[in-house]
């Protein structure tokens, strides 16, 4: 009886507004924002209102890097193996003055080191992308095909990346093809399984359309198929790539050569742990980057958002 | 007048969940070259499913649907249909996803300028002219449903097939776009089979309105002829007594009988 009284009372799940699919946090700003614009008695104007949403856009991460460099100015105090935030911060200067010198084949700028990342984490992720979003497509157009290739997906996606480094090296014999091979065993997975998602979800509305039409395929691909499927596609490609990003250190690590991976497994050969802590913030940085960038390329070619 | 559509002994069945679910049975309607009919009937019945398979949509698993004496096999543009929820593409402008039929139907007879002034004259009779630069999204939902009535008038269709095409709109915009369509058919002379469940739409807009029982197993009830002269008038014909009478006539029949099982 109480199970039923507490379902009665069970309050009505709010509606469900459209939400951004990219998730966008501006829109949280504009709700806080035009709040005391109602209240007459502490009427803004319309710029204080823009500096009050952006105080409010701002602030917080801002605390946020703060409280991590608090945190990381307070365990260098106790550990003398690590260094500060003021110490690291000067031997970051002095490695940004000049990040693109070659003083022999395995001293290079930091620059080079990180060029040398993206070119890789680019090539696979290229490959990837000429492959996976083909593949996708059939998968998602054929059911055949689809069941065929879910097994295998469903087989090889939760082998961990590093595992397929030593097939790289055995097939090609070389440590950059192997670790490019990584990155794009790693990166096609996403994009495989969200581009035949949005294949399948394509609405049966707009392929009755096309078949009162009577659309050639290739129509119903370019103006049906396609532009459907694109913003789950851009999903898949921004999985891969993070998660590219994400591997290409620890293949670098293992495989050597020039890059931000290997350069921090030499640095701790070194012993140099202000140039691992830089490396680390690199990492960091591009990779928020990267995720931004793919964002914003989302978001122009999503008819949701554009 | 000779018939264009012959909806000839048609059955329909569905398996849905291991179960075969018989939609419709024996169904017969003929459809004249010209002709407004109206299918109506409770929601479920299976109206939609007949306008389907006229689309070519489904095929009858008894039964055939015929167009102009030939058995239809699949859907075509000579039966353009005009969806519930408008089905436009929402990356395409308006002008855009009316080219895409207009170039269909057209392309390989006509220039492109040809096509270009063909689609824009669909999207004028649809008074939409102001807005073809429009993507769906940035209409309303009646500005919507004129261009996919523009996107099926484009194809230059022989029957307008059109499925509860108002059921989305508030009653202006649908007493607007039904006043509207009036006038399009009455040009244009159209065929239309029309799905619905407003009794006001039916009898304002047709020829014949075809009473459909309740499923499973729904076929044609009664039909009533619509002998009220055109052009009509909404407002004049809201205290014409043949007008109440025939409205009374669809009314008796959804709510008698063939009322839905509560």
């Amino acid at each position: 009886m109480n199970s039923v009284v507490n379902f009665a009372r069970k309050p009505e799940p709010p509606a469900i507004a459209p939400t951004d699919p990219l998730g966008g946090p501006h829109e949280t700003i504009s709700v806080t924002s035009t709040t005391p614009a109602t209240t007459p008695a502490q009427s803004m104007t319309v710029k204080g209102l823009a500096a009050k949403a952006a105080l409010v856009r701002y602030i917080p991460p801002l605390l946020g890097y703060l409280g991590l460099i608090a945190v990381w100015a307070l365990a260098a105090q106790h550990a003398s193996y690590l260094p500060g935030p003021v110490k690291t911060w000067h031997t970051a200067v002095m490695l940004f003055s000049d990040p693109f010198y070659i003083k022999g084949p395995n001293d290079v700028g930091v620059g080079w080191l990180l060029l040398n990342s993206l070119k890789r984490v680019a090539q696979g992720f290229g490959l990837a992308i000429a492959v996976g979003v083909p593949l996708g497509f059939l998968i998602g157009r054929f059911l055949f095909l689809n069941r065929a290739m879910s097994s295998v997906i469903g087989l090889l996606r939760p082998v961990s990346p590093l595992a397929w480094l030593p097939i790289g090296l055995a097939v090609f014999k070389a440590a950059d093809p192997s670790a490019i091979f990584v990155i794009f065993i790693t990166s096609i997975w996403p994009m495989v399984m969200n581009t035949a998602l949005g294949v399948a979800s394509v609405p049966q509305d707009y392929l009755n359309v096309a078949r009162v039409l009577r659309l050639s395929e290739w129509k119903v691909f370019t103006k049906i198929l396609f532009p459907a499927t694109l913003p789950f596609m851009m999903t898949g490609m921004r999985l891969g790539l993070s998660t590219a990003w994400l591997v290409i250190v620890a293949a670098e690590m293992l495989t050597g050569g020039i890059g931000i991976g290997f350069w921090i497994w030499d640095e701790w050969n070194n012993l140099n742990m202000e140039h691992i802590i830089i490396a680390i913030f690199i990492v960091g940085v591009v990779g928020m980057l990267l995720e931004q960038g793919m964002n914003l390329i989302a978001r122009r070619l999503d008819y949701r958002t554009a | 007048m000779s018939t264009l559509v012959d909806i000839n002994h048609v059955s329909m069945a569905f398996t849905a969940k291991g179960q075969m679910f018989n939609a419709l049975e024996n169904v017969n309607i003929q459809i004249a070259a010209g002709e407004f009919v109206s299918l109506i009937g409770h929601s479920g019945c299976g109206k939609s499913t007949v306008l389907n398979l006229v689309a070519g949509l489904l095929l009858p698993t008894q039964g055939g649907v015929l167009f102009k004496d030939r058995e239809i096999d699949g859907p075509g543009p000579e039966r353009a249909v005009v969806f519930q929820n408008h089905s436009l593409l929402p990356w395409l402008t308006v002008f855009e996803n009316v080219h895409l039929a207009v170039e269909r139907v057209f392309a390989a007879t006509e220039s492109k300028t040809q096509l270009a002034v063909r689609t824009r004259e669909v999207i004028d009779l649809v008074g939409l002219g102001h807005a073809s630069s429009k993507y769906p999204g940035e209409l309303s939902g009646g500005m919507k449903q004129r261009v996919g009535i523009a996107r099926a008038l484009a194809m230059q269709p022989q029957v307008l097939l059109l499925d509860e095409p108002f059921g989305a709109l508030d009653a202006l915009t649908r007493t607007h776009l039904q006043d509207e369509l009036l006038r399009i058919t009455r040009d244009s002379g159209n065929t239309v089979l029309m799905v619905t469940h407003d009794v006001n739409e039916a009898v304002l807009l047709s020829d014949r309105v075809v009473m459909m029982t309740n499923g499973p197993g729904a076929t044609v009830g009664e039909i009533l002829h619509v002998d009220l002269p055109r052009p009509r008038q909404r407002m004049e014909l809201l205290e014409n007594p043949r007008y109440v009478h025939l409205r009374g006539e669809v009314l008796r029949f959804l709510h008698h009988g063939h009322a839905q099982a509560a």
